[in-house]
């Protein structure tokens, strides 16, 4: 069953597609790596200046996400886009956004991410290629207020239209029982 | 000419066949539909807001609730996610008793499931009677193993809470001699009942071509013709040990899929056949030893990085992503729920039907709210 | 006194004769053909069907007949999360049901929220807006659990007297508010209800002993909760060793 690596990816992709791969963005704070597990968060929900966007996959820009994604399809088959997954980093300042492609004759997925800055979260919607990346788009704008190009009908999806504010964004602001005692 | 004017309806979010809250807005001309446009939220519950402040171990009783008709599955799936982000290693006994609760799971969800959709095209409640019979046996083999009916929470990191009771075996081996018949009789009652083969073939086709584009998984990308199963695609746990088939079909309409849960409860069988037979005797390896002891679940720490673990759920891909940064809990926690998606082509499979097709076409997508709303 | 009346019961049974008053009679009528209507919201749901369904028969008691119109129902089994986006049409169908009605609110998510209650979209308790019977603890409660808060709810209703109910004698029918949506949640005339997180809420609406009606007021506040344990005043009064004084504390 066809296993490509992200290394594979990255080299062909640097061959057919000059410009597209951004290179890699590490974090160098110097504190607390995986390695260290000795020093717990200093306060609940505090995000810990690890080197959280280093990472093997392949980061493309915003710009040329499209057409990557339609290089992959076409070209490599990985027809089915399975996960579109937003993660804000605070600390860093950026939203990223996973691709998940999948081939139907088999093997694991294979990842493509991209980063916008937080203040102006647009990227480029898929849903013209792909009508199943719709709902997922939503649902990225709504709990994130991640912007899509392109995008058909970008509305809320899961909170009510009057609702303001984004609910999965980590500074929104989090309260309850559960929010309110410090440990475990 | 008359002039014919388009009216917009309300199905839901109370409505008896929408299998939950679940509102459709649909603009229809006469009795056939123009257009149908979900509204999602009804059972918003921040699934993914509240892992972000609980422990890893702690997500697993959430995860219960997501797709809460096969809580192991869901279970399963957070299992195989974190294992492959912490790395964790599972003992071959555990991996055996996991999936035979994944195929008693996947039998008990489409009994029901193919229930559902009879009821939603009119069998009032017979066929989802026949189907509930069998899922109790099947939930009282799950209280016996994990002491709960539906909310099981029995996967832990590792392996399994804890071992099959020695009640367990027996009431299994009853159940399995009793299964082929009713499979034979479900089907027989069932598939050339006029009615059902008038209301469901040719309606709601999900063409193959553009089946993969709307990221559909599951029985119904396998009724659309296309044989993809993460089972054999990426096999996790025990799979690639074991022998079974995937079904497909040809057309991808609400009949297909029918005959595809037919056919996929029977192969479900024949694994936990295979699973009885090669269950490895071992005692004490429910578990990877290093994480038998609870205390060692709550303080995982796994290290800094993401990682996409999926399983075959009965409704489709179910995945979880994970983003960890190095601390005892989730720093991004993302549930790809299969309903969700797969209600994608909801509105295109449903135009040129008529209103009454809405509820068929629904049912034989098979969602659950749960997992839709998150 | 009670012999007597008894064996003088039984004396007419046996000629075929029934004494009762209209009060038992008609109470014994209305708890055997409870007819709830169909309000699963969530996992619950499934445990109310299965009780439904063959093996924990709902219809030995008389409520099989799960109604779909609110119109036709005497008992909404709120089974399942309550969230703020579904909490309007909870309190519109509730408003849509004809008297008399009774609400039992299955399951910890209906009750109080549940294991979500800290979500910025669920509803903390569906006794916020309108008015409970009977709660079922449980996520999800067994089906025998529903069974026993259905004969619980069978035993308020025997209990009820028809001149002291609520909805019958002078009153004008009123509506439950209906609640609708702002900016940072659920409204009821510009005033947030149940925002997220801070003290539990105490609920207005929690039904009075036996369906009877007090001081000319439906709906009183009788039987209010307390929570010592979690209340501000309480809890700082014990830092500083005082003795709590309950008539200052203040219910939110």
């Amino acid at each position: 069953m066809p296993r490509l690596s992200p290394t594979d990816l990255r080299e062909r992709l640097n061959h057919d597609m000059p410009g597209a791969v951004l290179q890699q963005q590490f974090v160098t704070d110097g504190t607390a790596h995986d390695g260290d597990r000795a020093t717990p968060p200093a306060r609940k929900g505090a995000e810990q200046p690890v080197a959280l966007l280093a990472t093997n996959d392949v980061v493309v820009a915003a710009v040329r996400l499209p057409d990557v994604a339609r290089y992959m399809r076409d070209q490599l088959g990985y027809q089915l886009l399975s996960n579109i997954t937003a993660v804000d980093y605070l600390a860093e300042g950026v939203i990223e956004l996973v691709y998940h492609f999948v081939n139907v004759e088999g093997g694991p997925p294979l990842v493509v991410k991209t980063r916008v800055p937080r203040d102006r979260a647009m990227v480029p919607s898929m849903t013209p290629w792909w009508p199943g990346a719709d709902l997922q788009e939503r649902e990225a704008f709504d709990l994130f207020g991640v912007r899509f190009d392109g995008h058909p009908n970008l509305r809320r999806v899961y909170m009510w239209d009057e609702f303001e504010g984004h609910p999965m964004r980590k500074d929104f602001p989090k309260q309850g029982d559960k929010y309110m005692t410090e440990g475990e | 000419m008359l002039k014919t004017e388009e009216l917009q309806i309300n199905i839901g979010p109370q409505h008896p066949s929408t299998h939950g809250v679940f509102r459709l807005i649909a603009t229809v001309d006469g009795e056939t539909v123009v257009d149908l446009k979900p509204v999602f939220g009804y059972l918003h519950r921040n699934h993914e807001q509240l892992a972000e402040v609980s422990t890893y171990i702690q997500c697993m009783p959430y995860t219960d609730r997501l797709d809460y008709f096969n809580s192991m599955a869901n279970n399963f799936a957070l299992a195989v996610a974190v294992e492959k982000l912490a790395g964790i290693e599972v003992p071959e006994r555990a991996n055996y008793i996991r999936v035979l609760m994944a195929e008693l799971t996947r039998i008990q969800n489409h009994a029901a499931a193919i229930g559902f959709l009879i009821n939603d095209m009119g069998a009032w409640q017979t066929p989802l009677a026949f189907g509930m019979r069998e899922r109790e046996k099947i939930l009282d083999l799950f209280e016996m193993a994990s002491g709960a009916r539906m909310m099981c929470n029995y996967f832990r990191f590792g392996g399994v809470w804890r071992d099959l009771p020695p009640e367990f075996m027996p009431e299994l081996k009853q159940l399995m001699q009793g299964l082929p018949s009713f499979f034979d009789e479900f089907e027989r009652l069932l598939r050339d009942n006029e009615i059902l083969r008038v209301r469901s073939i040719g309606v709601g086709t999900l063409p193959r071509e553009v089946a993969l584009l709307y990221s559909v998984t599951g029985p119904l990308l396998r009724a659309s013709g296309i044989a993809y199963d993460i089972r054999k695609a990426e096999p996790y746990s025990v799979y690639d040990q074991l022998d079974f088939d995937v079904p497909i079909g040809s057309v991808g309409d609400v009949y297909d899929r029918f005959l595809v849960r037919i056919e996929e409860m029977r192969q479900s069988y024949r694994i936990v056949q295979q699973v009885i037979e090669r269950l490895p005797q071992t005692s004490g390896e429910h578990i990877n030893p290093a994480f038998a002891d609870i205390g060692k679940q709550k303080a995982l720490r796994p290290p800094t990085g993401d990682a996409y673990g999926r399983v075959e759920s009965p409704k489709g891909e179910l995945g979880f992503y994970l983003v960890s940064d190095g601390s005892p809990r989730p720093y991004r926690y993302k549930v790809r729920a299969p309903s969700f998606i797969n209600l994608t082509p909801l509105g295109d499979m449903c135009r040129g039907h008529k209103v009454a097709d809405i509820v068929v076409i629904l049912g034989s997508i098979d969602i659950v709210l749960g997992e839709v709303d998150r | 006194m009670m012999s007597d009346n008894q064996n003088t019961q039984l004396e007419l049974e046996k000629q075929g004769v029934f004494l009762s008053n209209v009060n038992k009679f008609y109470n014994w009528g209305r708890r055997s053909s409870i007819w709830p209507m169909s309000f699963g919201l969530a996992c619950c749901a499934i445990e109310m069907m299965a009780t439904g369904l063959a093996r924990f028969d709902l219809a030995r008691f008389g409520a099989e007949m799960f109604r779909a119109s609110p119109r036709q129902a005497d008992l909404m089994i709120v089974a399942g999360t309550v969230t703020k986006k579904m909490a309007p049409q909870v309190v519109r169908l509730y408003n849509q049901m004809p008297e008399p009605r009774y609400v039992i609110s299955m399951g910890a998510c209906a009750t109080s929220g549940g294991p979500f209650r800290d979500g910025y979209n669920v509803l903390r308790g569906i006794d916020l807006f309108i008015p409970v019977d009977v709660y079922i603890p449980g996520c999800p409660p067994r089906p025998e659990a529903l069974l026993h808060a259905l004969m619980t709810l069978q035993a308020q209703i025997d209990n009820q007297k028809l001149n002291r109910v609520r909805w019958y004698g002078k009153r004008e029918a009123k509506d439950f508010p209906i609640p609708t949506f702002g900016k940072h949640g659920l409204e009821i005339d510009g005033e947030l209800v149940d925002p997220v997180g801070g003290l539990p809420l105490l609920s207005h609406y929690t039904s009075p002993e036996r369906g009877e009606t007090r001081s000319g007021q439906i709906e009183h506040p009788e039987i209010a909760r307390q929570f010592p344990i979690m209340d501000e005043h309480v809890e700082q009064a014990a830092e500083r060793d005082e003795e709590p004084d309950v008539a200052e504390v203040d219910h939110a």
